[in-house]
């Protein structure tokens, strides 16, 4: 058992930021707030190795809050409970060619890797319904595109950075597209709107989308 | 019914945003200008979160298919109450803050404001307007909620009032003019810059940028350095209203109700949420310093760790 410190920073007076050591961490406590919401709780954002936790001042105060945090029960929802989304794609993206000679892996072998992994939402944000998904293969991280592009069509299967991930709605991206999928991710009419949420795992499945 | 004869530069129906969904990478959004927006609302008589009209730089026109209760708030400027079309000229003057009413084919036009940004339109009952996961308001960075209002829109209006107006005019201190004063409380990133940031970024004035929006504050001024050039990245982060996010120009930017629920910078501090509505009204050319503060109750040094509680119980065991 490890046995670190929580760190809580203060971020504004409604606020605070849990630094958290990784992914797992900061996925176990946004499952234990979710599941056991501390007084205040106004909003929760997890991030790549952080939570932040938004209160309502009028109810707790940052200190009341840290408090609470420690004070949650373990829980620690083994990955294999979490949701599996299968996402077929056609390896047909703009980016396909560059991508297989920025990384000097051929076209075959850049769709091989990509379609290896379970991946698993770290987190979302650049859009409603953006996931960041880790678990790429190392051999395909690459910086974002010099020029982004003023118009990704929806259901862009990208990756950049340590992630991929997939567009669920048209809009500027700088992302390498591999391919697209037909897969709706983002649906207001659905409860939640959202199809990939932190710790949901995901596949990619080449072939029809 | 209300009908937008001219939505002026940016009309946009707003309430008090959706919070909660912060996981799933929606923001909260909501009025920018948090304070004139209950105004509006109390004066009314509605609940406080009732959806209302925020309209940026005046230039507002709309009229009413039936007889309504109305408050205007925020940045003042000229209103007058016309009766039918050509009418206008003729009608008759509204002051903000105090509840008015406007009967059945009159038209309201709002001036442009001496000062301040943006201005509400509340009306008794809320904009009925359907709700879009739980919330009236226009997220523009999320393109969520109502769109922003065109000419010839029909705003339906809603039943949002819990009770009678009980308030002839709201006191409001008119904006100070010179330069807006924010306070800032620092952190959550405040070491990822120089030791001497936090100073600059008190010491200097700095200026409201023309690219600013309902996202934030673009900022020009004295550049806060980072703490070691070069060096490693901060993973991307949950954001809130009021941080000072810093990119790599070091030009601040300070988010306001749309900002992004993630972001890759360091936040070098975070404007108190009492003052949030004061740097909503502010415009491009204008001037604002910033103020540290202390935390309320707190224990710690300004920036430094709310608390380290030890609550290893329930993190993952770890092989090996």
């Amino acid at each position: 058992m490890r046995t670190s410190e929580l760190h809580v920073l203060p971020c504004g007076d409604r606020a605070v930021l849990v630094e958290l050591g990784d992914l797992e961490d900061v996925l176990a406590l946004h499952a234990a707030v979710r599941d056991h919401a501390p007084a205040g709780l106004v909003d929760v954002v997890p991030a790549a190795e952080t939570l932040l936790i938004v209160f309502d001042p009028g109810v707790t105060t940052a200190q009341r809050l840290a408090g609470d945090l420690a004070q949650l029960p373990a829980e620690r929802p083994a990955a294999d409970e979490q949701p599996l989304v299968e996402i077929p794609v056609r390896y047909d993206g703009p980016d396909l060619v560059a991508v297989a000679e920025a990384t000097g892996l051929s076209v075959a072998e850049v769709v091989r890797r990509h379609a290896a992994p379970t991946y698993t939402v770290a987190f979302t944000g650049f859009a409603p319904g953006f996931a960041y998904l880790t678990g790429l293969d190392p051999e395909l991280v690459l910086p974002r595109r010099e020029e982004p592009r003023v118009r990704v069509p929806a259901g862009s299967v990208a990756i950049a950075d340590r992630y991929s991930g997939v567009y669920p709605r048209p809009g500027p991206g700088g992302w390498h597209l591999l391919g697209r999928t037909g897969a709706v991710l983002w649906d207001l009419d659905r409860t939640p709107p959202a199809a990939l949420l932190p710790g949901t795992r995901v596949r990619f499945t080449a072939g029809r989308a | 019914m209300i009908e937008v004869l001219d939505p002026g530069p940016l009309a946009l129906v707003e309430d008090l945003g959706r919070p909660g969904l912060g996981a799933m990478g929606v923001g909260c959004s909501g009025a920018a200008d948090g304070d004139s927006f209950r105004l509006a609302n109390r004066l009314v008589g509605n609940h406080e979160g009732a959806a209302a009209v925020e309209f940026l730089l005046g230039g507002l026109a709309v009229r009413f298919r039936r007889t309504a209760t109305v408050a205007l708030t925020g940045a003042p400027a000229d209103a007058r109450v016309g009766g039918g079309a050509g009418g206008e000229g003729r009608g008759r003057g509204a002051a903000f803050n105090a509840p008015f009413s406007v009967r059945a084919g009159e038209s309201l036009r709002v001036g442009r404001p001496a000062s301040g940004l943006r201005s509400y339109l509340a009306v008794r009952g809320g904009i009925g307007v359907p709700p879009v996961l739980g919330s009236r308001s226009w997220d523009s960075l999320a393109r969520i909620g109502p769109p922003p209002l065109r000419a010839g829109d029909l705003l339906p209006i809603g039943s949002g009032h819990d009770g009678e107006p009980v308030v002839d005019v709201a006191p409001v201190a008119e904006p100070a003019g010179g330069v807006a004063t924010l306070r800032v409380l620092p952190g959550p990133r405040s070491e990822w810059f120089a030791p001497d940031a936090l100073d600059t970024l008190f010491a200097t004035p700095y200026e409201v940028t023309a690219e600013s929006d309902r996202v934030g504050l673009r900022l020009a001024g004295a550049p806060l350095a980072a703490a070691a050039p070069g060096a490693a990245e901060l993973a991307p982060e949950g954001m809130v209203t009021g941080a000072l996010q810093v990119p790599p120009s070091g030009r601040p930017v300070l988010f306001l109700a749309d900002h992004p629920v993630t972001g890759g910078y360091p936040v070098v501090g975070v404007v108190l949420t009492a003052d949030l509505p004061l740097a909503a009204q502010l415009r491009p050319g204008d001037e604002l310093r910033f103020r540290p503060t202390s935390h309320p109750a707190a224990a710690g040094p300004p920036g430094g760790p709310v608390a380290a509680a030890s609550a290893a119980r329930w993190r993952r065991p770890r092989r090996g």
